[in-house]
């Protein structure tokens, strides 16, 4: 077992009056996947966007490689090597892929960037992934499949010689092929080092890829156990409901109340 | 996977299939696509370079295309049609240049607002304000604060030290600079001086933009609104400055020789070997770098006949616009001042767009504002930058477009200007939705509309079918723009 890369100590967060997160302590190793599952609104994307700085923390704080560090916007994230895939795809669709991977961090001088350098770069990481499905790295995103435009999204979070890469439901509009491309994709970005985490709804992938799986519910982290000590029905039942035999919250009915 | 004897498929495809919406074909580019990634290491040849660009084509990536198209079918038609000939004499066609040239700089500055998926309807009359004050300088000997009255005076060093302070707090630094420029000249009162009073015109400009762009970025409401509500405001402010019924003659031979004047035939000759030459270094130069590291790059063979096209069409211009065009016993010839500094703004321009950070940035808020921000994007700045540069640029155009006429009246800037320089960004290919255009769409669109109203007039059409055609023009464009679009969502899923 490694030294956790990222862990999260007591994090919550608010919006107004709803608190979203509660004391969620949350650990992610390096060359693991960690699966983040939970039901709608249990604070899957809230806790990732956390993360990535985009929105503050109210309490707890953030260990990166052991040091407390303060995330406050997406800079503080990148600089850390946090690196987000998101739900929506954060990709600009006019833009080609090599500066949809280099977006907002640019190589080569703000008046002069050095393309040269950026689609080499970009090349060399879609073959490192084994990314063999895009025939152009200077095509428009905006003529990908729906699988390159995941794929692309993740290699550009790979790119940054990032440590954490945190995916927040990258198959749910995906098709059996491209979920088996992505899905592949992720378990090569935990061999190759990184620590992965993968928010999911899909209890397939996730007893397929992860080798932990952290389940939050109601914004509470009720468990975060290896995949191989729980069983289908657990990680359901702990979902839905909070708790599961000596697993997750002992009174969850007094969260709901 | 598929195997990568699909590409030629694909191209098959296409060809027998001339209708692309079809179901077939919709189906078909996930996996037609799915080529191996190698493929993008191997230089293309020349035909499958055309064959793309037409696949593109059909695609509705049409780009100026259909400007350029339009444009020579215009030429054609109005050479056709104007008996006496007076259409395609090197007089006119010199003169179409500087008359379209004002209102194709302010169709530059809109680009970057567009490219945003903002509009500036402001950068009209800003354009207005910009050549009034610089024209009540002319007058007035000098002595703004005369020709304004005090209070008026203080008010507008009021609002420029309102700009400076927007322009810091957004962090444009260039913008905070020229706001200070314009601060300094209307509060030492230089004497008059055509240079520095084109400067202060395009400080004021500045000025404007700055506080467009706080109110669009910072404050956050709708761009449209904004600049509407400052369309209105600017016109109060001419009139102010000018008075009722007054014009402000621009009696300067420096003022005057920017839109009228010529370069001598040695100078044309250099502007020409200094814009083809670098036209072809620049091509060849990248050719060459691309090929050093084993990049993709187009056919050496396309790029030399694009350069080859554009210096042997460069010297026929040149050549004919040195030769003598006066009418009568008068001597006209050179190429007029007002292409150099088209060009030199449209370089300028692409190269921000295309090579610098903040050109990558505009286009990013334009294609994905969420994306830009989350990219770490300051969204806020390049918004309001953009609002800068278009009325900076706006209040070039007034100069080339107040010095055309020789004077600057209340109504510059107003009625119609913005609408054509929209018109003309919009006809060149640059989209109104955002992320998609480039600087030279505006120089082409302009073309076109400058081409549409000196052959009108020519002809002798009253007013009425000059407007009617502009608009009928306008809607065409942007009804290729949606087009396109829709055509291009089609063909991506």
């Amino acid at each position: 077992m490694t030294d956790p890369i990222l862990q999260l100590r007591a994090v919550s967060k608010s919006f107004g009056a709803v608190q979203v997160l509660h004391d969620v302590d949350f650990t992610v190793r390096a060359g693991e996947v960690t699966a983040l599952v939970g039901d709608n609104g249990a604070g899957k994307s809230t806790l990732v966007k956390c993360v990535a700085g985009i929105h503050p923390i109210d309490g707890g704080e953030i260990l990166f490689n052991g040091e407390p560090v303060s995330i406050t916007a997406p800079a503080d994230a990148a600089r850390l090597g946090l690196e987000v895939v998101y739900q929506d795809l954060a990709l600009a669709d006019n833009l080609d892929i090599v500066q949809n991977m280099f977006l907002g961090r640019e190589r080569g001088r703000s008046w002069l960037l050095d393309e040269a350098d950026m689609e080499q770069a970009a090349r060399k990481t879609l073959a490192s992934l084994s990314v063999r499905t895009v025939t152009s790295v200077r095509m428009p995103v905006a003529a990908l499949s729906g699988g390159q435009r995941q794929t692309v999204a993740i290699a550009k979070a790979v790119l940054w010689d990032s440590k954490v890469v945190l995916l927040d439901e990258p198959t749910a509009a995906l098709g059996v092929a491209q979920t088996r491309q992505v899905l592949d994709l992720v378990r090569r970005l935990a061999e190759q080092g990184l620590g992965v985490v993968l928010i999911s709804h899909n209890m397939a992938d996730v007893f397929e890829v992860s080798d932990r799986i952290a389940c939050l519910y109601l914004g509470r982290m009720v468990a975060q156990v290896p995949t191989k000590e729980v069983s289908h029905g657990q990680v359901v039942e702990l979902i839905t409901a909070g708790r599961s035999g000596e697993l997750g919250l002992q009174r969850p009915e007094s969260v709901t109340a | 996977m598929a195997a990568p004897t699909e590409g030629p498929e694909k191209a098959d495809l296409n060809k027998t299939d001339p209708e692309p919406a079809g179901a077939a074909e919709r189906a078909a580019p996930a996996s037609a696509r799915a080529a191996d990634f190698g493929i993008d290491t191997t230089a293309k040849s020349t035909s499958e370079a055309v064959r793309g660009y037409l696949t593109n084509l059909r695609n509705g990536d049409l780009g100026a295309l259909p400007a350029l198209l339009g444009l020579l079918a215009l030429f054609i038609l109005f050479t056709a049609l104007d008996g006496g000939g007076t259409f395609p004499s090197l007089l006119n066609l010199a003169n179409l240049l500087q008359q379209g040239a004002g209102q194709t700089i302010i169709a530059m500055g809109l680009v970057f607002v567009l490219l945003t998926g903002e509009i500036d309807l402001a950068a009209g009359t800003a354009s207005g304000l910009a050549a009034a004050v610089m024209a009540l300088h002319l007058v007035a000997g000098g002595n703004l604060l005369g020709a304004m009255g005090t209070t008026v005076f203080i008010m507008f060093a009021l609002v420029v030290v309102l700009a400076i302070a927007l322009a810091l707090l957004l962090r444009i630094w260039a913008g905070a600079a020229f706001s200070a420029v314009a601060l300094i000249l209307l509060v030492i009162g230089f004497p008059p001086n055509p240079w520095l009073q084109m400067l202060m015109a395009v400080c004021v400009g500045v000025v404007i933009g700055c506080l467009t762009g706080f109110l669009v970025a910072k404050v956050g409401m709708p761009s449209f609104v904004v600049t509407l509500a400052l369309f209105i405001a600017w016109q109060g402010v001419i009139l102010q400055l000018i008075g009722d019924g007054g014009t402000l003659g621009l009696r300067d031979p420096v003022l005057f020789n920017v839109a009228n004047g010529n370069l001598s035939t040695l100078w044309s000759w250099v502007l020409f070997v200094v814009a083809a030459g670098g036209y072809a270094a620049v091509l060849l130069n990248r050719q060459a770098s691309r090929r050093r590291l084993g990049l993709v790059a187009q056919p050496t063979g396309l790029v030399l006949l694009k350069i080859a096209a554009v210096v042997v069409l460069a010297a026929i211009a040149t050549l004919l616009l040195t030769q003598n065009r006066g009418p009568g016993s008068v001597v006209i010839s050179g190429v007029p001042y007002v292409v150099p500094i088209v060009l030199v703004l449209m370089v300028a321009g692409t190269f921000v767009l295309d090579r610098t950070r903040f050109g990558r940035h505009v286009y990013a808020v334009g294609g994905n504002r969420e994306a830009a921000r989350r990219a770490g994007i300051d969204v806020v700045r390049i918004r309001a930058t953009v609002f800068v540069i278009s009325a900076a640029f706006a209040a070039i155009g007034a100069i080339v477009y107040s010095s055309k006429v020789g004077s600057v009246s209340p109504s510059a800037g107003g009625g119609n200007t913005l609408l054509f320089a929209v018109g003309a960004a919009v006809i060149g290919g640059t989209s109104l939705f955002g992320g998609r255009g480039r600087i030279s769409n505006a120089v082409i669109g302009g073309a076109v509309l400058a081409t549409v109203n000196n052959g009108l007039g020519l002809l002798g059409m009253p007013a009425s079918v000059v407007f009617l055609v502009n608009g009928v023009v306008l809607l065409l464009a942007a009804g290729v723009d949606v087009l396109s679009r829709r055509r291009s969502a089609v063909s991506v899923r």
